[in-house]
């Protein structure tokens, strides 16, 4: 669904995405790992379009993003860090991206429900905290059911009932078949969400594989300790 | 109406500072045409008080604006919006709410006491100036990521045309008074917006008499229809080349 094809990426002189190649596909739900400034979040605004690459091309469903924008129709994304306009109130600001999506299929409103955003929607956003951020940004990333779920460190100061409830969510949308894409740091809380893993290093991707085959590979039960695993073989 | 102008507008239109201006501009203009005795004079303070306020009040409050509409710009762009339209967008809803604030404070009384080709003429340099102030204002802002320094170019920017370009345009006719440059001097007032606009407008008061030669020179050049077309055209092009630039840099930036 989604193809990176040597993707180059720096900002001035530093390198941040170094020869990227990926192939994502329908029904498997991807985590990018990996160290701080890896680049993931990089990787994940060029597939937007917000960050565009030096070189390599992004194809979604087989045709390139580059100066499109249409495709981000079927793009869910809930931002590490949602930056919405402090005057708005969530309501105002769920309305809006309605009115612009101006989709036509009923929306999707079941996080709106589950975290009982009805309750504080007269209040401004720059008067949020952290985590009600998050919940408007993963409510508003769900709502207009793409097909593809990009999300970035989606659990990050959420309370653990909203983060439940968050993974809950994903499993859900999993089973309907659609792509989901997240990064995180919290590798104990991917354990029953993902298919994938994806690791980065350096702007590098160092491998891309199935869950199932890696924890085979090492055998290890827990993807965090696979992972600590093969991080400590390579250091050797 | 596109949405994303909607949105700018309502936006705009509830921090009441360009209301405020409009209330200001309406204030000057209606005492301007109290306080002298014949609507020439009154239009001459008008032009003086529009040429000085509305470039400072557009360029300013645009940057500002656009640094503040950040989180919102961001926001857009993973939606599926083209580039090129949001900033279209941007502009055309900060344009419509300031030429709405510069027309209804200034034009009412402009053309209560000057009705006619003259007080449309300053109606129509007065919207060009507010539209060149913000064009550059979106160029100012695309140039720099930081907010101080965006504002502070944004300060520079006016402060070039309302005060230092007449200081060296004043040096340069000082210097070079022994020389035919009147003609020069027809090309170098196209460097600066502000002055294209007070030498149209002056030469339709009729007071380029006491421009001297220089006034002669320029009434001849300027005076005609195809003057006036150039003129006009060259404030178009300060117009469009500062978005066009700002436009271009908008579409290649990484957010």
């Amino acid at each position: 669904m989604i193809t990176i094809q040597n993707l180059q990426k720096s900002f001035g002189k530093l390198p941040v995405l170094q020869q990227v190649n990926l192939q994502l596909k329908r029904g498997e739900c991807v985590a990018l790992i990996g160290p701080n400034g890896c680049g993931k979040t990089t990787l994940i605004k060029s597939i937007l379009g917000m960050v565009l690459p030096d070189q390599g091309h992004i194809l979604f469903n087989g045709l390139p993003i580059k100066n499109q924008h249409a495709y981000r129709e079927s793009i869910g994304y809930m931002p590490q860090i949602g930056r919405y306009p402090d005057n708005m109130t969530i309501g105002k600001t769920i309305e809006m991206i309605q009115e612009i999506r101006g989709e036509n299929q009923p929306a999707d409103e079941e996080l709106y429900e589950a975290f009982q955003i009805k309750s504080l929607e007269n209040k401004k956003m720059g008067t949020l905290s952290g985590g009600t951020t998050q919940k408007v940004s993963a409510t508003l990333a769900f709502m207009f059911q793409p097909d593809v779920l990009i999300l970035d460190e989606p659990t990050a100061g959420l309370d653990p009932l909203a983060s439940e409830l968050l993974k809950e969510k994903i499993i859900k949308e999993k089973e309907k078949g659609k792509l989901i894409l997240i990064t995180s740091h919290l590798l104990s809380e991917l354990d029953d969400l993902i298919t994938e893993i994806v690791f980065m290093q350096e702007g590098e991707v160092r491998f891309h594989e199935r869950v199932s085959e890696l924890k085979q590979r090492t055998g290890e039960l827990k993807i965090s300790k696979a992972i600590a695993k093969i991080l400590k073989e390579q250091n050797k | 109406m596109n949405r994303i102008v909607k949105l700018v507008l309502i936006d705009i239109f509830k921090n009441k500072i360009v209301l405020a201006f409009m209330l200001i501009l309406a204030l000057l203009s209606w005492s301007s045409f109290a306080l002298e005795d014949n609507a020439a004079k009154g239009m001459l303070t008008i032009l003086n008080v529009i040429l000085f306020t509305v470039p400072l009040v557009s360029i300013l409050f645009t940057t500002i604006y656009l640094y503040n509409s950040s989180e919102f710009i961001e926001l857009l762009l993973s939606q599926p919006i083209q580039r090129s339209k949001i900033w279209k967008s941007l502009f055309a809803g900060v344009s419509l709410s300031l030429l709405g604030a510069f027309l209804i404070g200034s034009g009412i009384p402009l053309l209560i006491h000057a009705p006619g080709a003259m007080g449309l003429m300053m109606l129509l340099v007065g919207s060009l100036i507010t539209l060149v102030f913000v064009a550059l204002a979106f160029l100012s802002t695309i140039l720099t990521r930081d907010k101080a320094r965006g504002i502070g170019l944004a300060i520079m920017i006016w402060l070039f045309f309302a005060l230092l370009f007449d200081g060296i345009v004043l040096f340069l006719l000082f210097q070079f008074s022994d020389y035919p440059i009147e003609k020069i001097m027809i090309g170098i007032t196209a460097l600066s917006p502000i002055d294209l606009a007070r030498i149209q407008m002056l030469l339709h008061l009729d007071v380029s008499a006491m421009m001297g030669y220089t006034g002669a020179v320029f009434k001849e050049f300027f005076g005609n229809v195809q003057g006036l077309l150039i003129s006009l055209l060259l404030l178009a092009l300060w117009i469009i080349i500062p978005f066009w630039i700002s436009l271009k840099r908008f579409i290649r930036k990484d957010l």
